[in-house]
């Protein structure tokens, strides 16, 4: 079976992130005032064949906690298993 | 006999020819290793330079980590052989988990090019070993992502055992923010493991060793590495 996946990966609370700073910084230029606490994080999306639903999810876990993160600096989350169709 | 040191280009690896040339210019002798190869040449030692290995797609080093030489690289590692990385290599190596830490965008969010002072803070390494403690070291900085991170504890863990090797500082050593490039925690510029034989560091010692074009703070830690590995007792 065929599924497609999505990761989050976010940096991990209390730590650092300029890149949300420097969005959060911007915003106030659009007339954007009141928001506070940008982080900035990943969204990945790909297909991934599995016997069931749970083997991917497992699967799709291990993928985001050896590659897609890096559990020093991050968090991160399998969003949604779908199936697409059989293979 | 000279000391065989090994460079390893990734794809997108910048400074392994400049890191081969000050091997060979501090009287080594530079091998160059490739990134698909299951095999370290019986060099006494390993550089992973810097650069930008597979893009820095995903995280800086993410990639490179799974490279089939990484895994020939941490066999050597275990068996106390000396691995120096010089910033994307500092990056592989936190990647690859041979070092605590990571090392996340500057603090600046700028991308940082210029000499810094270096205070050397152990002699536990080696390339460090016949460099006296406190010492300040003239060396270039060039990196985007080069704030050192990582949990207190683990910051706290390597102050106490030692194992921070270089902090950024000013001309005489002094260490202060205004001192600090990239908001590394606590200023630290470069960390070894347990035993001392893996290292890394965000400046780049391979670019300071030639007088005619820059400082040459680079040229104690090349020439304490060779002693290091010539070192019959090993």
């Amino acid at each position: 079976m065929r599924f497609t996946v999505e990761v989050l990966v976010t940096l991990k609370p209390g730590l650092a992130d300029p890149q949300g700073k420097a969005v959060e910084g911007a915003l106030p230029s659009l007339g954007w005032t009141n928001v506070h606490g940008v982080r900035v994080g990943k969204h990945v999306r790909f297909e991934v064949e599995s016997d069931d639903e749970t083997s991917a999810h497992a699967q799709v876990a291990e993928m985001a906690s050896r590659l897609l993160s890096n559990p020093v600096i991050e968090d991160s989350r399998v969003l949604g298993v779908r199936e697409v169709g059989r293979s | 006999m000279s000391a065989r040191i090994g460079v390893v280009t990734f794809p997108g690896s910048l400074d392994d020819r400049d890191a081969l040339r000050a091997i060979e210019l501090m009287g080594g002798e530079g091998v160059p290793l490739w990134h698909a190869d299951r095999d370290l040449r019986g060099v006494d030692g390993v550089i992973l330079p810097g650069g930008f290995s597979y893009g820095d797609y995903l995280r800086c080093g993410a990639i490179a980590r799974f490279a089939p030489v990484m895994e020939e690289v941490r066999k050597f590692a275990e068996g106390g052989g000396p691995v120096i990385g010089i910033c994307n290599g500092f990056q592989i190596l936190c990647e690859s988990g041979l070092l605590p830490g990571a090392l996340i965008r500057n603090r600046s969010l700028r991308f940082v090019c210029r000499v810094v002072h270096l205070r050397v803070e152990t002699t536990e390494t080696p390339i460090t070993a016949d460099v006296t403690p406190g010492e300040v070291l003239e060396i270039p900085i060039k990196h985007g992502e080069g704030q050192f991170v990582a949990a207190d504890d683990v910051l706290d863990g390597l102050e106490a055992e030692g194992r921070v090797v270089f902090r950024y500082c000013g001309p005489n050593g002094e260490t202060s923010e205004d001192h600090n490039p990239n908001g590394a925690l606590r200023g630290i510029a470069g960390i070894r493991n347990q035993t001392g034989n893996v290292v890394g560091l965000m400046p780049h010692p391979e670019h300071a060793v030639d007088p005619d074009v820059g400082p040459t703070g680079g040229q104690a830690l090349f020439a304490s590495l060779f002693t290091h590995v010539m070192a019959p007792a090993r």
